[in-house]
């Protein structure tokens, strides 16, 4: 191992409280489609990492981040398809504007 | 050989303090444009991690599909939702303190477990070096039946994408 495990982990940690963040924060649908896909890396960075130094089939860990990947992938074509017909039927992108069934 | 990999090192923790940067900038910038500009940064930058660990493929499928497919997709969306003096509204709720101080709560607790646990390292994983016929024969093998799931979602998301954002008359 180049580096240790722990550090990889703190990055990868880090990298996901800060897309939370984004999720938490952000007003724009379409940022908050950002900050999960930033979520997602910080996952599949905790796959590679450990498929190189715990795992005992090392190729799973590879496996398990392309099906990351692949879902990541739909996310952002089904999301970014609901922000457009939603920014079609109302005219806005802001996570507080749309509240139709909100009582 | 030891200034080799003395030199790798210091590149990954350059390349790690890099995608934390653009990441911080990425759910901060008030322009969504330059928030997607820096996340490709950010995509770019973990591909060099994945390269940096020998996941060659996976490294090529990142810039492939993430740099190449997804930002164009959100780069679009961006640019057809632009609204006319977008930069008066206000781009984050209220509740970015709460956030902040729930998230260093979460980063803390979650700090000190990485760092108590002690990690198993076997020498068979540092030994080894995925190819990608391994991964083929690993999907074609143990993972045939969540391989035939993803390829039935990706259809899935591919239909639903093109009815969803599909103009009804």
């Amino acid at each position: 191992m180049i580096i240790p495990l722990a550090h990889i982990l703190i990055f990868s940690l880090l990298l996901f409280a800060t897309g939370l963040y984004g999720v938490l924060v952000r007003r724009n649908i379409i940022g908050i489609l950002i900050s999960i896909e930033l979520m997602l890396n910080a996952a599949n960075i905790n796959l590679i990492a450990f498929s190189k130094s715990t795992s005992l089939s090392p190729e799973t860990g590879q496996i398990f981040a392309i099906f990351v990947l692949a879902i990541a992938a739909t996310t952002a074509a089904v999301g970014l398809a609901i922000v457009l017909a939603l920014y079609r039927v109302r005219k806005t992108v802001y996570t507080d504007e749309v509240h139709l069934l909100k009582w | 050989m030891d200034m080799l990999s003395l030199i790798i090192k210091f590149g990954i923790y350059g390349t790690m303090a890099l995608a934390l940067i653009a990441a911080i900038a990425v759910v901060t910038l008030r322009n969504l444009f330059h928030s997607a500009l820096c996340l490709a940064a950010v995509l770019i930058a973990t591909a060099m991690i994945y390269a940096a660990f020998h996941a060659d493929f996976l490294a090529a499928a990142q810039i492939l599909l993430y740099v190449g497919a997804v930002m164009t997709l959100i780069i679009f969306a961006i640019m057809l939702t632009e609204q006319l003096g977008s930069k008066t509204i206000r781009q984050t709720n209220r509740q970015n303190l709460a956030a902040l101080a729930g998230l260093l709560v979460f980063v803390v607790i979650l700090g000190r477990v990485i760092f108590k646990t002690p990690w198993p390292v076997t020498e068979k994983a540092l030994a080894s070096k995925v190819t990608v016929m391994e991964l083929g024969k690993a999907f074609m093998g143990p993972y045939v039946f969540p391989f035939e799931v993803i390829s039935i979602i990706l259809i899935a998301a591919l239909l639903g994408a093109v009815v969803i954002a599909k103009k009804d008359r």
